[in-house]
């Protein structure tokens, strides 16, 4: 294991977590290394399917079955996630790490006031009574930015709005003061003015509060005026991680580089997009060696047979392809 | 240049019941006196959030939604006029592609079926030499030949977005109507079909009306773009004028949450009402007159824009 380190608050080693069916085992993550810092926003990207969501369901220890964390270590505050019992783990859950999910609609329940949703998770971590309860409810939508927080407060999920949805679930999220905040494509349901204002008041509150944010997005675009460092999956593997200007000015990996060909950029006046050949793979039907060399334009004959390692390229930049082994 | 299509105070409205007790009937304006022209081999590129009646407006060109009031003219006939049969023989000459290629794809069969069908129905090609004319088809939608065995749930998004565009190209359409064609694929992947569009484009001198809610994906493919709100055209024009000298403040504000500039505005509480600016709850260099009258949408050829500033 590495050293311990003062400023990194979540620590993820090796992970592996699979899926098991009576046909096959499906690998939805393999092998996955980050690190988040202290106040740092972490950015995931990659296309649907890559595992990006499954790694944010692995440090929250749900992951739903027949899929298991199989093999890795998740430090987070000095604790190791993997081993933690159930009744651990609920301690940590919603109070130490929160986390917004993409779809506003469904995590909320239908039948209760919003207001008595935020109260819920307060009421379960903290020893507040009914009435301070109340009362940090009502502050907490606030800060959320509703103008009226007495008013939301008794209204249901179906009154309000897709981005009032989400503030709710900010809300919640950030209720008990995590260290961390999972994001799992919170924007991608929502129009574009309703995500900037979104993207606003997450941005404001993790400086606010000191938190550290696990960003997951498949928007470039987003992630460029967002996160701090970046890292590229592919077919539950990370093939790249990055500062994020860096990552803008020279991606690393050949995927990356058609990924940012392939986005939509407001400047040049091409006819046409550089695309990436071929298609995403499905998980239970991987390529051998490096996962991406059906479709990448540098395969050498040693990417069709042996998985690249992770090779640091400069501090804190690292790659998975045989093009920077020297 | 001939024009293929022209639209003119297209209205659509639709009553709902406020809730699902209530006698009150709400009405909504999804398409509210929309015109516009579209000339042979152009591409008019629609933009609007959800909500905006940009696809509302999709359907009611082909007629798939009767609109309630206003004209379409599509070569010359006014399709409002016409019989069914009359409008049948002039279906093939307009296509569309929707959002998502799984439902809109017939599951039961294979892809050669649902590509030959069109073909076969508006025989366009002798009955003997409609195999050819597929896989001419799937050529040049970029599939391989070993495709035409398979059914849709084999394939991959892209792959059955393209059988799509296929299926829509086989009538060698004169105008195609894209509704959110590339929204529901992943980022690589679009950029294949939107490649795949500009190819088509360019080859078949197809006049297309591309609806999306992302305006990079719209900027890419269009030669004029609309911008519409709440069933109003706010602003339209040539590709370069929108998007480089945005008039509207909803344009700009578009335009600005694309290249990276959060916005903190409050949108999410919109109270419509008669007689004003729709944009006015949101807008953030409204005046009182915005209240009361509506802005006209005013303007050359070029460049038209509802505002009154």
């Amino acid at each position: 294991m590495e050293p311990l380190n003062r400023d990194v608050l979540l620590n993820v080693l090796n992970l592996n977590t699979s899926f098991f069916t009576d046909a096959y085992t499906i690998q939805a993550v393999d092998g996955i290394n980050f690190q988040i810092k202290r106040g740092e926003i972490f950015g995931l990207v990659g296309e649907s399917g890559c595992g990006k969501t499954i790694t944010a369901l692995s440090i929250m220890r749900l992951v739903p079955s027949p899929g298991k964390i199989v093999n890795g270590d998740i430090i987070f505050e000095g604790k190791n996630l993997v081993q933690l019992s159930n009744k651990e783990m609920e301690k940590i859950r919603g109070n130490r790490i929160g986390m917004v999910f993409q779809e506003p609609m469904s995590s909320l329940n239908p039948v209760f006031r919003v207001g008595e949703q935020v109260d819920e998770t307060l009421a379960i971590h903290t020893n507040l009574t009914k009435k301070e309860v109340k009362d940090k409810t009502i502050q907490l939508l606030k800060q959320v930015g509703f103008d009226e927080p007495g008013k939301k407060y008794i209204q249901y999920p179906h009154q309000l709005s897709g981005g009032q949805r989400q503030r709710i679930l900010i809300a919640i999220a950030i209720s008990c003061n995590p260290s961390l905040v999972i994001a799992d494509e919170p924007t991608t349901a929502l129009d574009v003015a309703t995500e900037s204002q979104i993207l606003y008041l997450l941005k404001e509150l993790v400086f606010r509060y000191d938190m550290s944010m696990l960003f997951i997005t498949h928007n470039l675009n987003i992630m460029k005026r967002f996160v701090k460092r970046i890292g590229i999956m592919y077919a539950g593997r990370m093939l790249e991680q990055n500062h994020v200007e860096d990552f803008f000015e020279e991606p690393l990996h050949p995927y990356s580089r058609g990924l940012l060909d392939s986005i939509f950029r407001l400047k040049g006046n091409e006819k046409r997009l550089k695309a990436i050949p071929g298609f995403v793979p499905r998980l239970s039907e991987l390529p051998e060696g490096c996962k991406f060399h059906p479709r990448c334009t540098f395969a050498m004959p040693k990417c069709k047979k042996e998985e690249p390692p992770i090779i640091e390229v400069k501090d804190e930049r690292w790659v998975r392809c045989y093009l920077y082994q020297n | 240049m001939g024009k293929v299509l022209s639209v003119s105070e297209l209205k659509k409205i639709y009553e709902v019941r406020k809730t699902a007790f209530s006698l009150k009937r709400e009405i909504i304006k999804a398409v509210d006196n929309v015109s516009f022209e579209l000339e042979k081999g152009k591409t008019l590129g629609v933009v609007g959030e959800s909500g905006s009646g940009k696809s509302t407006l999709a359907r009611c060109v082909l007629l798939l939604e009767v609109p309630d009031n206003g004209t379409v003219t599509f070569l010359g006939n006014n399709l409002g006029n016409m019989g069914r049969n009359e409008l049948k023989g002039l279906r093939k000459d307009m296509q569309i592609i929707f959002q998502d290629p799984y439902s809109s794809l017939n599951p039961r069969r294979k892809v050669y079926e649902t590509i030959a069908e069109p073909i076969l129905f508006h025989n366009i090609v002798p009955k003997k030499d409609v195999k050819d004319k597929v896989m001419e088809i799937f050529k040049s939608v970029g599939l391989d030949e070993d495709f035409v065995n398979k059914y849709p749930h084999e394939m991959s998004g892209g792959q059955r977005q393209r059988v799509a565009i296929g299926r829509a190209l086989a009538t060698d359409p004169i105008l195609v109507i894209a509704d959110e064609p590339v929204s529901s694929l992943d980022v690589s992947i679009q950029a294949q079909i939107v490649n795949l569009f500009i190819d088509i484009r360019e080859s078949a001198d197809i006049s297309m009306l591309f609806v999306s809610h992302d305006l990079n994906v719209v900027r890419f493919i269009s030669d004029e773009i609309m911008v519409m709100y709440k069933g109003k055209v706010l602003e339209m024009g040539q590709k370069e004028e929108v998007f480089y000298r945005p008039l509207h403040p909803y344009t700009k504000m578009l335009i600005d949450s694309i290249k990276g500039e959060f916005t903190r505005r409050e949108g999410d509480e919109v109270q419509t009402f008669e007689g004003g600016c729709h944009y006015y709850p949101r807008c953030d260099s409204r005046e009182m007159r915005c209240i009361k009258e509506t802005p006209k949408l005013m303007g050359n050829k070029e460049h038209m824009v509802a505002c009154f500033m």
